[in-house]
Formats: structure tokens, sequence, C-alpha cells
């Protein structure tokens, strides 16, 4: 890898965010995101993966400071966003854009095609006028659609195209990081290679730097460089993509990774399956030792009271468990 | 005695349409498939490929302004499009039952788990209440609920997402049914708990030897679960095949083109995705010709104008497309056959 590469234009450090709810027995805490870290070096894609609950579009939208952190910084190209003031952060919002999971959702359906994608450059003062509107069709045209698109409204759109037009309103403000929050989830199979090679190839023409939130685990791995695993609030491990699935450390991604059905039916993983018993557990009131402990076929006494911490294995692959270079299968 | 007849369901140029105030949306549009004693068929499709309507038409579950408008459903010999909704009470949910995406709109919220179990026992069975409740806590087990006896009692939004799927496959397999639909079952569940879900199915349906058709878009899932597969588009059937014939030796482009657009390299050098170009067809203007002809990189004039028959390339595996027609240019891949299948 080139030393460029290797600047970290995003650092999380410590980042946790605390939602706070009312339950019978009083308030409960919902530690959504509890203290992780990781580096996005520039110009690469980190896949962030893990079941339902386990924190990964809060810690997206934290980063994007769409939520206030409860704690820890975020440091964005040396500056820390989770101390800034909203006017401070103003700047910032326009360097790193964000695209969502529902393409049906994230379009106000009262606006034009071209009202939302010039609502970004009217905000960050990138274009007006004649000049607004001719770099609407450069989105457009961008993304694959059409000049003639620009005064429909999104209900005219299929879902794929409705993904394309997020994409394009996230690209009109010249970018340097997207936040893709499940950016493929709610779109047919056939089109979600579409859209997939579209972000690769704009990435590579603008330089872009993505954090790719996803629970297709094959398509995050096809797409990512490096890949985090996070399990209830925690990152459980952080490895380059194919590392990770190739050697899997943690006890977790081990079971995620063999639940994964595979499309060759030569290749039936059922048998090689590491069967997690149990769901999910609640990130509410948590309490101390590794979150995976309850679920976990390894676990001692030690992983109970212990929270284990995220630590360098081999080089570049980060884990947090106790016993995982121990462990063998 | 009469011996088990090995055919289950039979369902033959079935149509179903929806005759909406905008026209009618031919849903289904002839469709042949058979499943057999033991078989875990899959039906594979995007959204709008008729997938769920074909599920439904089986069931006699199809709404206004919709009805089945043509073809047969063959249950063990029985005609089922003909049958009154009362006759058609006495299979569904005891011969035939389903299982949906989303378990929690399909459990009632204001009942108890073991409530919805035992009305769904004493309707189809002689059973009194208490034996009932037994049986629902039997069923629970089977599930693999914890602790079935206090569970029982529970309501559905004390249930996680796992749980209430597996609720809901107690309450489908309680008649012990010759043949469980199940719609995308397994979509809406986190990854870890689909492994489970699709093993407890597949475990069920061993023990009870019943039939299973499971509704998916995930090929990973067919691959793993099912023994033979349809593939729908637009309507229509564009491949059938044994699972392994399917993935080694797909027939159709559409199917060639599915496989190509998911990440399929197990490990080494990362290929770029092949996506299928353009988007699936409005089934209010349906194309003619072949449903999938607009995004065909195949495609040839006749393919606009008439829509290829059922090709048959061995015992198990068809497909509708015109490359299998002996006058058609040679296309790597594609063999060419004499023959079309037996039934349209």
């Amino acid at each position: 890898m080139s030393d460029e590469k290797r600047t970290p234009l995003l650092s999380v450090r410590n980042l946790t965010k605390h939602f706070h709810t009312s339950t019978p027995s009083g308030t409960a805490v919902i530690a959504a995101v509890d203290g992780i870290d990781f580096d996005i070096y520039k110009g690469e894609t980190f896949g962030l993966v893990g079941e339902s609950g386990c924190g990964k579009t809060t810690t997206g939208r934290t980063i994007a400071r769409l939520y206030t952190p409860t704690a820890g910084s975020i440091l964005f190209d040396g500056v820390d966003l989770a101390a800034l003031s909203q006017r401070e952060l103003r700047p910032y919002r326009k360097r790193i854009q964000m695209i969502f999971q529902d393409p049906y959702a994230s379009l106000n359906t009262r606006m034009t095609i071209t009202d939302i994608i010039a609502e970004g450059m009217k905000v960050h003062n990138i274009a007006s006028g004649d000049e607004m509107q001719e770099r609407v069709y450069q989105m457009l045209e961008r993304v694959g659609l059409k000049r003639e698109h620009a005064s429909r409204y999104p209900h005219e759109f299929s879902g794929g195209q409705r993904q394309r037009i997020g994409i394009a309103r996230s690209l009109a403000v010249d970018p340097e990081m997207i936040i893709c929050d499940e950016p493929i989830s709610a779109l047919d199979v056939s089109i979600q290679a579409q859209v997939v090679n579209m972000l690769e190839d704009l990435q590579k023409q603008y330089g872009l730097t993505y954090l790719f939130i996803a629970h297709d685990l094959s398509m995050v791995r096809h797409i990512s460089d490096r890949i985090g695993v996070m399990y209830l609030g925690k990152m459980a491990e952080i490895a380059g993509s194919d590392e990770l699935y190739v050697h899997p450390l943690h006890p977790y991604t081990k079971s995620l990774l063999s639940s994964i059905p595979v499309a060759n039916p030569h290749q039936k993983v059922a048998d090689t399956r590491i069967m997690l018993k149990g769901d999910i557990g609640s990130p509410i009131n948590p309490k101390p030792g590794c979150r995976f402990a309850p679920r976990c076929r390894y676990a001692q006494e030690r992983c109970k009271t212990d929270t284990p911490l995220l630590r360098e294995i081999r080089p570049d692959h980060f884990c947090a468990c106790h016993f995982c270079d121990t462990i063998k299968d | 005695m009469i011996p088990m007849p090995n055919n289950i369901l039979d369902v033959k140029n079935l149509r179903t349409t929806f005759y909406t105030h905008m026209g009618e949306v031919q849903a289904v549009r002839g469709i042949s498939f058979e499943v057999d004693q033991g078989d875990v068929m899959g039906i594979v499709g995007e959204s709008g490929s008729g997938k769920s309507v074909t599920a439904m038409s089986i069931m006699g579950l199809v709404d206004e302004p919709g009805r089945v408008s043509g073809g047969s459903i063959k249950f063990m010999g029985k005609e089922l499009t003909t049958l009154t909704d009362a006759e058609m009470n006495e299979y569904r949910g005891k011969e035939i039952s389903m299982i949906f995406q989303d378990p929690m709109t399909s459990l009632n919220p204001v009942f108890s788990i073991g409530n919805q179990l035992v009305e769904v026992i004493r309707r189809h069975t002689d059973l009194d209440k208490e034996q009932a409740h037994a049986r629902a806590i039997e069923l629970l087990r089977m599930v693999g609920i914890p602790e079935p006896e206090i569970r029982i009692k529970n309501y559905p939004h004390q249930f996680s997402g796992g749980m209430r799927q597996r609720a809901m496959i107690a309450m489908a397999i309680s008649c012990n049914p010759k043949i469980l639909i199940a719609d995308e079952p397994t979509t809406a569940l986190d990854v870890t708990i689909q492994a489970q879900i699709l093993d407890l199915m597949v475990r069920l349906k061993k023990e009870l030897n019943s039939s299973i058709i499971l509704i998916t878009h995930d090929l990973g899932v067919v691959s793993e679960v099912c023994n033979k597969v349809n593939v729908m588009y637009g309507g229509m059937l564009m491949e059938k095949a044994s699972v392994e014939e399917l993935f080694d030796t797909p027939q159709h482009p559409y199917t060639l083109g599915l496989l190509k657009s998911i990440p399929r390299d197990v490990t080494g050098e990362r290929k770029r995705l092949v996506p299928i170009e353009g988007t699936p067809p409005d089934l209010l203007k349906p194309p003619s010709g072949c449903p999938f002809s607009p995004r065909c990189p195949y495609a040839m004039g006749i393919c606009i104008r008439e829509a290829a028959p059922l090709y048959k390339l061995s015992a198990t595996h068809h497909a509708s497309c015109w490359l299998h027609h002996k006058g058609a240019p040679a296309v790597e891949g594609f063999v060419q056959v004499e023959e079309e299948s037996d039934h349209e």
C-alpha cells in the first residue's frame, strides 16, 4: 500500500453514543455505541458489518454528526468533529456526505430532482442560477441518469434510480467522504450490482473515501478494503477484507461468516457452520465483560467480568477477544 | 393399500390477474411446475416477478381485484382452483400452510402466542382445549423455543424476530402439512438467525415428511436448502432445474445475469460485478414476447415478438429461451435441443 493511502482521513477514538429510554423500572441507558476505535484511510472503503442493534448505523450517524456523541473523538483531517458547534460543523457537512438505505424515504416527494440535488449546493454556496442547473445535469449524468429527469419528481423513478439520485445529491457538494448506510439493501439483486459498480467507479474518479455500512457480508467483502465487525456497541474485529474472511479471529466473526449462505450447491457450508445459540442480546444497561460471552462457545469466567480490548494480533489485524490467539478450531 | 402418490402439487399453466382501475396486471402469466414428496423447491425472482402471487394463488388467498384467471392447481390430485372458500379451508392451514416474511404482522398482537396456536390446532383437529394446549407446548419445543411452558403465555411483542418466526413455523406445522410455503421467511432476520431458521425448516421437513416451497430472492439460500428451483421474471417462468444444474450450467440469460451480479468468489482476486442493465418490466404494460428481452444481451427479433416455449434440456432442466431453438445462433454455454417441454 502506498504511503499516501496510510494517512487516516478519519480517526475515531472511544466513540460512544448512549440513548436514554424509560422503562417501568426507571430510566435505562441504551449503549448503542460503547467506546469504539478505528481509522479510515484516504481513498479506501471501510466496511462496517454486524447484526441489527449492533450500533453500525448509530456509528455512521454520529460520525456525520447527525447525533452528538456522548463521549470520544471523531478526528476528521485532524479536526475533532465531536467538539465542534453546529456553526463550526458547516464546512465539514460539505466534506462528509451520507447516502441512506431507503431510497423512497430519503427523497422529499414534493421536490423536483433539480431541487433535491441543488439544495446542498445552495446551502454551501457552491453554485447558483444557470451554473447550478448545469451542475445538476452533470451530476445526473455522472450517476447514469439523463438531463430530462431533472424536472421530474421522486415517485416517477424506480428504487435503483432513486438511489442514484441520492448519490447525485451527495456528490453535488464535492465531498471527500461518503457514509453509505445500507445503500443497496432495499434494491433488487440485479440492480444492486449496478449501484455497487457505480460507487466503485466514482471512488476511483474522484478519490472518495467510503464508510460502507451493511449486513450483506458477501457484498461488503466485495466492496471493502478493510472491514470492522461490530457486536452490541463494541468493535469485535478489524482487518483487511480478505484477511478477515480467510483468517477470522473473533469467535463471533467466525460464526457470522459461517452463516452466510454460499451460492454454490457443491459447497454447502451447513456442515461446517458454527451455529450460534440464542439471539443477539440487548444493548440496554450492558453488563461488564465481553458482550458476546453469553453466546460464545469458548467463553470462560474471565469473559463475564473483564471487557476485552481491541488489540493487534497479526499485522493490521485487530481483535477484541481474550482468547482469540489460543482458540484452535 | 393405495400407494402414496409421489406428486404432491401439480401446477399447470397458472395465470393470476389483478383487474385494477389502471388496467389488467398480469402478475402470473402461465407457469407450470410440480412439487414432489420431500422436495424443497425454491422460487427465485425479483420484486414484481410474481413469486409471492404464485404462493397466494396456491393458498387461495388472492384478494380482490385479483383472481386466478386460468390454469389448474392440483393438490394430491384434487383441483383447488374451483373450490369455494369454505372448501378451501379444509386444506388451508392444514394440508398446505404458509409462513410470511414479517412474523410481527402475521401474528395477532392482542392474543398470546399460546392462544393463537391453540386456535389453529382446535380448528383442524378434534383435540380438546387441554390437549391442544399440550400440543402447542410440544410444538414450541419442536421449533426450539426455550422454556415453552412459560413462553406460551407471552405475547408476540415479547418475542424477538427469530422467535416470532419460530412461533409462526410452529403454527404452520401444527397439523403436519404436506406442503409448507415459506415466503421470504428469513429476509427480515439477521444472518446468524437466518441460519438457525433455515436449519429448523429443513430438519422439520424431514421429521414431518413434508415438502417446502421456499420463495426468496437470495440465491445463496436457494443453493443451501433447495433441491430444485424455479426462476421467475415478469410473471413467467424463465428456467426450472435441479439446484446443481441451475448453478453449474444456467441456461437462461436472466439466471446467468443474476449469478454474475452477485459476488461469488470465495477467495482471491475480486472480479468486477456484471450487473443486468435496465430495470424490471412494468406489469401494467408488459413487453410483448419474452419479458426479459429488453434487458437481455442476446435478444433477437423473435424474442421481442413472441415468448419462447419451455425447452426441455434434461429430465429436470427446462428453460424458456429462444437460444435453445435448433435454428438459433450458437451462443457459448447454451445448448440447443429439438424438443419442447411436454407442457406449455
